[in-house]
């Protein structure tokens, strides 16, 4: 109910001091109370699952790598201080209070913002197309896995089995495998390839898995939780063990102990986006699952958890990694040796075993003094621990390329190979409850849910309809749409709705009201350090880091790494500039979930100076705090 | 007397006509590369006149094996340019002509048809026992029928399919329980149905006259 117009943008506090009855628990067209959690542990465990990604162990060990571990923490804690966790304790805090989804809080929380649910529910969209498809490319790994030996171990034969797929040798197994075996990429985005149908059966099994847990809703996600957020730090114990007692361990964990004068901007910016992206905040998936929560929870206790153990789990997820990284490097480093040493022991008829890695520099250099022009002609390479140490990757580079050479190495591969997709599987599983109900509550709150239709079978037409859109990503030239989808949808749109939703609740719907609501939530008002970050600090910075990383971006030519076997420097990848319509729709994606946001506000503005007092804005506006159905009639005199 | 000195000649100038035939880069011959402390570690062997001397009659066998009709002797692989690495030169003379050298491509064929007898008799392999030359031919790849993550896929999407059925099966029969009980409670209701005030289980909230408070204000 709006208090007139344009002029005026805050609801009316009526009734705020009367307390929700228990009657607002209801969804709107069925009796059904709201659902809730089974119990404490199944809303902390869902929500650190969703914050605790792929990214965590993807993304954030690749950042302490070319910034050095020590540099990037200080710009990581400060940026998770600062603007993470204010963001998680607001998202947190309205949606337990307003108990709905994204669409239906922003719509609470000032009409004119409506928008920002709007954007929510789709950009969650967007994610869960191509995240999944991510989940899909782990499962078909995984599949993989359990093979002796692993099929990314060694190079297929040719037709005639004369030699080995030219395509294998010039590039390595691993890569092969990658590019050929599971993506059979095109050499550029015109191409569009045909549909690979062993991508299409792995994301049916994403796609089914994901339904199976939420087929109840969380009823099934509360069990899956105990699993998929649990497992992962299991995997990662028995990782951090394994790689510990792994030569060249020590080499591989400098990296996080280098400390290095902040000189480069860039980590400040990369430290609050990662925060940022590994929060998951702005998915309305975490404004969804606290909506099921009692009303008279500490939320605040919550997001510190949260936000703490997320940044916890990446950094002891780095520790496995490097320890992994500095193994593959030592064996690179080994093996290059190895090569060079067959060569000098061939070529001068030299005693077997004689030159072994410890005293090849002096067998290198006696053997250069005395027959320099021989030694030239054998083309050795210079093998150098640093440049392989230095060798980085992050994303599907990271787990599909460099992990999985570094597993071939290790003795027992397919055992390391099944626990980390497994692992890698879980994370992206328990990611995907949020970005889905992101999608289905807003759905449920806009009552575009016919009444006849049960809830299980919406959540499989969302599915299908999820899995039939992602079919794009299947083709061959899939992964460059990923790319594309990872970096516009992925992005800016974040920034931008994290952005309003900061000032809406600190500004429209006033810092005063949102106290009274902690208050009653939580038993006690937000200290000092809350609403000044609430206020000044968090949408300060998030401002910021969207106006650089959008310069950045801006900057950098929108120009994609293709796998073209053709290529002059093949196995380099082929830099290639984006075709006009990919990149109109790279700028599609960037605003069309955004454009919601002024949307809404103009609409509602039209509606409001019109002076319709439509049934609209009371369906979709349901205020908790005004009743009518409890006024009480004055008696005619 | 002639008889004698003749005999002194074919003593000495045997071996230097087999020198001769016997060289590094012969045409006719083939360079053999060993690794033994590759291959076997601590447990590796001494090369010595030993070995060298079963090579030759591994290789003698491996020529009568393939040509089958004559009768090759450990005389007949002739072997030079030993070095320590271990590596040396060979060659293979005809049995019925000693200054006669068997083609390269004769014994290629010889040493690829026996290749994996010769490699187990030094407890070596195709890598560690180089004929350098020849080339091994590569293990054809094991192609099972059903590819195996074809079968992992299987097991996993049928657990998903029954599970799906098996939820969706238990939400229906808790439906229809649910809806049993309350149909019988609605019966139950009809029958205690108390004139006037309705005091419903719904709760729409809809305003009960029956509760307003005429009689707060006086009338005048």
């Amino acid at each position: 109910m709006q208090l007139c117009c344009f002029l005026s943008l805050s609801l009316p506090r009526a009734g705020l001091k009367q307390g929700p009855s228990e009657h607002i628990d209801n969804d709107h067209e069925t009796s059904l109370p709201r659902p809730k959690w089974n119990n404490k542990a199944e809303y902390l465990l869902t929500c650190i699952g969703f914050a605790v990604g792929v990214g965590n162990v993807w993304r954030f060990p690749y950042l302490c790598q070319i910034y050095g571990g020590g540099a990037f923490l200080i710009p990581y804690l400060i940026a998770l201080v600062f603007q993470g966790l204010p963001l998680l304790y607001l998202e947190l805090a309205i949606g337990q209070r307003l108990r709905m989804g994204s669409i239906g809080v922003w719509n609470s929380i000032s009409p004119y913002l409506g928008g920002v649910g709007v954007a929510s529910m789709v950009v969650s969209f967007c994610v869960s197309l191509f995240y999944n498809t991510i989940v899909a490319w782990v499962l078909w790994y995984l599949f993989n896995s359990f093979q002796e030996p692993l099929p990314w171990s060694q190079c297929p034969l040719n037709h005639n089995n004369t030699g080995y797929v030219e395509e294998c040798v010039e590039s390595t197994p691993v890569n092969y495998f990658w590019y050929r075996k599971t993506l059979n990429i095109t050499p550029n985005m015109e191409t569009s390839g045909s549909l690979q149908w062993w991508m299409v059966v792995s994301l049916a099994t994403a796609w089914s898995i994901v339904y199976i847990c939420f087929i109840r809703g969380i009823e099934t996600i509360g069990k899956a939780v105990y699993v998929t957020a649990t497992f992962p730090y299991l995997v990662l114990t028995i990782f951090l063990v394994r790689a510990l007692t792994l030569p060249g361990a020590y080499e591989g964990l400098i990296y996080l102990f280098t400390w290095e004068i902040l000189k480069n901007p860039q980590v400040w910016l990369d430290a609050a986006t990662q925060i940022f992206f590994s929060l998951s905040v702005a998915f309305g998936g975490l404004i969804s699952f606290s909506s099921y929560n009692n009303q008279k929870n500490n939320c605040e206790k919550d997001a510190v958890l949260v936000g703490v153990i997320n940044s916890a789990t990446s950094i002891y997820a780095s520790i496995p990694i490097f320890a992994i990284l500095g193994f593959k490097a030592h064996t690179n480093y080994v093996s290059c040796l190895n090569g060079n040493i067959l060569a000098l022991t061939n070529d001068f008829d030299i005693s077997d075993m004689n030159i072994t890695v410890e005293n090849y520099e002096q067998w290198f250099d006696s053997l250069n003094g005395t027959h320099p022009s021989r030694v030239s002609d054998l083309n050795l390479k210079t093998c150098d621990l640093q440049t392989f140490l230095d060798q980085s990757a992050s994303g599907t580079g990271l787990a599909f390329i460099v992990f999985t050479e570094a597993v071939i190495s290790m003795p027992g591969s397919q055992v390391w190979a099944v626990l980390f997709f497994i692992m890698l599987f879980s994370l992206g599983l328990s990611s995907m409850f949020g970005n889905l109900e992101g999608v289905l509550t807003p759905l449920h709150d806009l009552k575009l849910v016919p009444k006849w239709m049960p809830n299980e079978l919406f959540t499989a037409i969302i599915c299908l309809l999820l899995f039939l859109m992602a079919l794009i990503f299947c083709l061959g030239s899939g992964n460059y749409w990923l790319e594309i989808f990872n970096s516009y949808v992925g992005s800016v749109p974040f920034l931008i709705i994290a952005f309003f939703e900061i000032i809406a609740v600190a500004y429209i719907y006033g810092i005063g009201r949102f106290s009274d609501d902690l208050e009653f939530m939580t038993g006690h008002r937000p200290n000092i350090f809350w609403k000044v970050c609430w206020l000044v600090i968090s949408p300060l910075m998030l401002f910021v880091v969207l106006v650089a990383y959008v310069a950045v971006q801006a900057q950098t030519p929108p120009t994609y790494a293709a796998w073209n076997p053709d290529y002059v420097n093949f196995p380099d990848t082929e830099v290639l500039p984006y075709p006009d319509w990919v990149f109109a729709i790279c700028v599609l994606l960037s605003s069309v979930p955004v454009i919601s946001i002024p949307l809404v506000a103009i609409y509602r503005l039209i509606c409001c100076m019109s002076g319709r007092h439509s049934k609209d804005s009371l369906h979709n506006d349901p205020n908790p705090y005004a009743n009518e159905d409890y006024v009480v009639e004055r008696a005619r005199p | 007397m002639l008889v004698w000195i003749l005999f002194l000649l074919c003593q000495v100038g045997a071996p230097a006509l087999a020198q001769d035939l016997c060289q590094r880069d012969a045409p006719n011959g083939y360079k053999v590369r060993i690794s033994l402390k590759t291959a076997l570690g601590e447990d590796a062997y001494e090369w010595n006149q030993s070995e060298m001397f079963f090579f030759q009659a591994t290789m003698a066998f491996a020529m009568r094996r393939h040509f089958q009709m004559e009768t090759y002797n450990v005389d007949n692989i002739i072997l030079c340019v030993q070095t320590s690495r271990v590596s040396f030169w060979f060659v293979v003379t005809s049995p019925d002509n000693t200054t006669m050298l068997i083609p390269k491509a004769d014994v290629e064929k010889a040493v690829r048809m026996s290749r994996h007898r010769i490699n187990n008799a030094f407890l070596l392999s195709d890598r560690t026992l180089e004929f350098l030359g020849i080339y091994p031919t590569l293990a054809a790849p094991v192609n099972p029928d059903t590819p195996p993550w074809l079968i992992v896929f299987g097991v996993v999407i049928g657990a998903v399919c029954v599970g799906i059925i098996a939820l969706l099966i238990s939400s229906l029969l808790q439906k229809r329980r649910k809806e049993k009980g309350m149909t019988e409670d609605g019966q139950d209701e009809e029958d205690m149905q108390v004139k006037g005030v309705e005091n419903g289980i719904n709760l729409d909230g809809t305003y009960n006259r029956g509760f307003t408070d005429d009689d707060r204000f006086t009338k005048l």
